[in-house]
């Protein structure tokens, strides 16, 4: 016929084709992870030699610092601790394909939400710890609760976007508890609340350290057994419930969903509840577990890292845990490496090389020659 | 007969230049094919050979290999073994690019058009010219001449969703001939096309085997396979069981054996069952499409017990929004009841409290969840009761259980039910879902086009199934295109033309020429009160 086929030029010898897959291997998603892993490696191995440093130096650093004795691997817990839950509110709505990226302000407001428990204060002075926490830890739910289920039922009821929404609703959150850290709670005027009385703090390793003297200034707190418990009980909620079925079968196909009887509105702000509320514990245990006060700018950004952990995770509740461990990780071994970009530069690194590894799941390649 | 020696970099035209002249007279030559997929063979060393200027009819049964023989050759699937000569070339293609290069060209079931594009745009998307400017007047015209000689006439600057199914199938014929297709593959063409939308499909598919393009052409409907073939291959569980046999004086029955390997009973018996109560009701139901346009207007039907119901018409004349309305998918006004329930404009799952399945039209976009499992996709209308559901709990061996005795029960063929849905062959989808849905022991049956894509056994099969439904006692409204089986199994037949049901028979009294006017919207000028308002 007429019209041929445009003639590609080719200018090297060999290149690289891409075909899409059709099947993909059980063991396809955690070998591309380690594809990523590595070229995430060696592309900051490059870099560091370019200014100077012996990688393996750094890299052996970075590991002692982060997890090279108990203190330091008690350190790391506590930063991954936030991560944990924040990543796994994300993964939560995002199995469903609800771009929930507002962890960040949920996590606010369940900081808030506990601290108004002893700042109000809503108890009297005194009471025993094992009714501030349990109080404090539902306040924390309920107030990221509210905060999710706010751009959930804007989404269900209005269809508004809800990448949108919780990305605003993060701003207020901050300013909020902004507020009320500089105004009403403030402490002689600075952005912080008073300390917390120790009724309030949530137990960590080191307040045993009279029973079991290793655990001396090992600050890893129960927040840690929460985000764990947590992270089952996800895992069962969306694989063993009829809930996490419709979460499912809404995430691949709303149409079919919406075909088999289930009322995705209802599904939509229950997961937004729910993921919220995840979120809300992240700040909960955060001031509670390791801040001990309220004070503005708490969380540097653990909420947006939560997206980041999701993904990492391919949505998987225990894949959160491990990531989250490794991303404290990173963070602490911030605070021991100069310069100081370097960590965050590597997990910059690890996080593009990581979600570019994803093309792998999608598509085969091969070198051909032309 | 010189041989071609292949020049460096640009890839060679295929041409009718080659080494060998006994293969050089084939368009495509495949020999020794393998395909494996975890779990199974879908090609088992098939050999498959198409001469130029004929059309070869592909046949099998669901799940036998055909469109995974021909994704192959448009280089969509790598074989494991085997070699592939086009126009005596050794081809090894690893993409659809490298396919259409060498002139081959498929068109799969599932158009791959963008509904928001012109003509022209679809057919020119991905092309690298033109580069810049787009000119789009000069290439419409172009496509439009092209068009005219191949025997496609569309409008080039028309949108796509404003085609008809048939018209937009050949644009994406279109799109192939404009990439220079000369042998065109064409999985299951005609499932979706109105009897006179094949014929014109047939006399293009003459246009191009006139002028030397070769065609080969899957379809599970035999008529027009003997029809249009010069010849025929068979494919059972991978393997061929007749290689490239004349079409010329085969019979239905014949090649149903060769498919199946066995008779095939294609006749079915339709024991008198004396209606009951009325289950279905509807009254002047009113509800738009899509597009926000009037798609059915004033729409009143009753269907009894242990009767069925057949809805001819031509397709997009509301009979996926009369389905849609039925089972609460789609908004609408009016009065629909269900066993004496209201179930107009509520939420589906008011339609299925009253027992309502449905078999919808579309099965990867409504019917099923493409990337969960069979047992997902199996249970979804079941997981909310037991022996799945135990409480708010989801019991998984009973789901598996249930998957297992579906897959067997109705022979959904798949290596096992933890394969995800979109892995099935097209007629094994198409099993799955009819399975689940009457396995919920309905009291009304909404089946849309319940038999595109099966194979002759499954036909046949779909059919005893609606009619043990209905000897059951529950009304079935059968929404189909094809007047044969229509007129085969209903009990009472209407036809649906632009959004109005008119002239509701008995199926005895149906004669098809009358039928078929009624649907082309012809006769009844004037005789339709309904009709008149527009
Ligand atoms: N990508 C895949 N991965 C695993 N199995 C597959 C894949 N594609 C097809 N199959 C399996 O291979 C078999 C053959 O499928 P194929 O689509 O070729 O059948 P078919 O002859 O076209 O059937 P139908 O008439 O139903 O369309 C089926 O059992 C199908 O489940
Ligand atoms: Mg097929």
């Amino acid at each position: 016929m007429s019209a041929g086929m445009p003639v590609r030029r080719h200018w090297l010898p060999i290149g690289l084709e891409a075909e899409r897959r059709l099947d993909t291997p059980r063991w396809l998603p955690l070998a591309t992870l380690g594809v990523g892993l590595l070229v995430a490696l060696l592309i900051s191995g490059a870099l560091l030699a370019i200014i100077g440093a012996d990688p393996l130096l750094v890299l052996r650093h970075i590991l002692i610092a982060s997890f090279g004795s108990l203190g330091v691997l008690s350190d790391t817990l506590v930063k991954a601790t936030p991560l944990m839950f924040t990543g796994l509110a994300c993964a939560v709505a995002f199995r469903m394909r609800l771009w929930n990226i507002g962890a960040e302000g949920q996590l606010f407001l369940g900081a808030w939400g506990a601290s108004a428990v002893v700042l109000v204060p809503m108890l009297p002075a005194g009471v025993s710890p094992f009714i501030v926490v349990p109080v404090m830890l539902v306040c924390g739910i309920l107030a990221g609760a509210l905060w999710g289920g706010i751009a959930g039922w804007l989404k269900a009821r209005f269809g508004v976007n809800e990448i949108i929404t919780t990305l605003m609703l993060n701003y207020i959150a901050i300013q909020w508890v902004r507020f009320w850290v500089f105004g009403p709670w403030s402490e002689g005027g600075f952005q912080l609340s008073r300390q917390f009385p120790r009724e309030a703090w949530l137990p960590r390793l080191t307040d045993f350290a009279s029973v079991v003297r290793d655990f001396a200034g090992l600050t890893v707190h129960l927040g840690l057994v929460i985000a764990i418990v947590c992270a089952v009980l996800v895992w069962f909620w969306l694989s063993r419930t009829r809930t996490g079925y419709e979460i499912r079968l809404i995430g691949d196909n709303p149409r079919a969903a919406h075909y088999a009887g289930i009322d995705i509105g209802r599904t939509v702000i229950l997961v937004m509840l729910v993921s919220g509320g995840l979120a809300g514990l992240a700040g909960m245990t955060e001031v509670s577990g390791s801040v001990h006060r309220l004070q503005d700018g708490f969380s540097p950004g653990y909420g947006f890292t939560g997206v980041i952990i999701a993904y990492l995770a391919r949505f998987n509740p225990f894949g959160v845990i491990v990531a989250s461990i490794a991303f404290g990780g990173l963070i602490l071994a911030g605070r021991e490496i100069q310069p100081a970009g370097i960590p965050s530069m590597i997990q910059g690194i690890v996080l593009f090389c990581v979600i570019s590894s994803d093309v792998l799941l999608r598509y085969r390649l091969r070198v051909v020659r032309r | 007969m010189t041989p071609v020696v292949a020049s460096e970099g640009e890839p060679s035209t295929p041409g009718p230049g080659t080494s060998d002249p006994a293969l050089a007279t084939l368009a495509v030559a495949m020999t020794g094919i393998v395909k494996r997929f975890p779990g199974l063979v879908a090609n088992d060393q098939v050999d498959f050979d198409l001469r130029p200027g004929e059309v070869h009819a592909l046949l099998g049964e669901n799940g036998a290999g055909k469109s995974t023989l021909m994704n192959i050759l448009a280089g969509i699937y790598r074989p494991d073994a085997g070699e592939i000569r086009v126009h005596g070339q050794p081809f090894e293609a690893t993409s659809p690019r490298d396919a259409i290069a060498a002139g081959i060209g498929m068109i799969h079931q599932h158009f791959t058009l963008v509904p928001s594009l012109t003509v022209t745009e679809n057919v020119l998307l991905g092309l690298d010219e033109p580069r810049f400017r787009l000119r789009l007047q000069e290439y419409g015209e172009r496509i439009a001449a092209l068009g005219e000689r191949a025997g496609l006439r569309v409008d080039p600057e028309a949108r796509v969703w404003q085609l008809s199914v048939g018209e937009q199938q050949r644009v994406e014929i279109l799109k192939m001939l404009y990439r220079g297709a000369r042998i065109l593959v064409m999985d299951e063409p005609t499932a979706v096309l109105a009897p006179q939308e094949t014929q014109e499909l047939f006399r293009t598919l003459r246009t191009m085997t006139a002028s030397g393009g070769s065609i080969v052409f899957i379809s599970h409907k035999l008529d027009e396979v003997l029809a249009i073939a010069d010849r025929i291959t068979v494919l059972r569980k991978g393997r061929v069981t007749a290689a490239g046999i004349p079409a010329a004086g085969r019979t239905r029955p014949e090649l149903a054996r060769l498919m199946v390997g066995r008779d095939v009973l294609e006749t079915i018996d339709k024991p008198p069952v004396t209606p009951g109560a009325v289950v279905l009701e509807m009254r002047d139901v009113r509800a738009r499409n899509d597009r926000e346009l009037p798609a059915l207007h004033g729409v009143s039907l009753e269907v009894r017990g242990g009767e069925i119901l057949g809805i001819a018409g031509v397709a997009g004349n509301g009979q996926t929004e009369l389905a849609e309305v039925i089972t609460g998918l789609r908004h609408c006004t009016g009065s629909i009841r269900v066993n004496g329930t209201e179930v107009a404009g509520r939420p589906p799952r008011a339609s299925i409290a009253q027992g309502v399945a449905h078999v919808p039209e579309d099965r990867h976009g409504t019917g099923s969840a493409p990337n969960l499992s069979l047992t997902d996709n199996l249970v979804m209308k079941s997981y909310r009761s037991e022996p799945i559901a135990r409480g708010w709990l989801l019991d998984r061996l009973a789901a598996r259980r249930q998957a297992r005795d579906l897959t067997t029960a109705y022979e959904v063929s798949a290596p096992s039910v933890d394969t995800e849905a979109r892995l099935l062959s097209g007629g094994n989808l198409q099993r799955l879902i009819f399975a689940r849905e009457i396995a919920t022991g309905p009291s009304l049956m909404v089946a849309v086009q319940p038999s595109r894509g099966l194979d002759v056994g499954a036909v046949a099969t779909v059919h005893r199934l609606l009619l043990e439904r209905r000897t059951a006692g529950a009304a079935v409204l059968l929404i189909s295109e094809d007047l044969d089986e229509i007129l085969a199994i209903s009990d009472r037949v209407a036809v649906i033309y632009e959004g109005r049901i008119r002239g509701i028979t008995d199926s005895a009294a149906a004669d098809i020429e009358t039928l078929g006017l009624l649907m082309t919207g012809d006769a009844i000028d004037g005789s339709d009160a309904g009709a008149a308002d527009a």
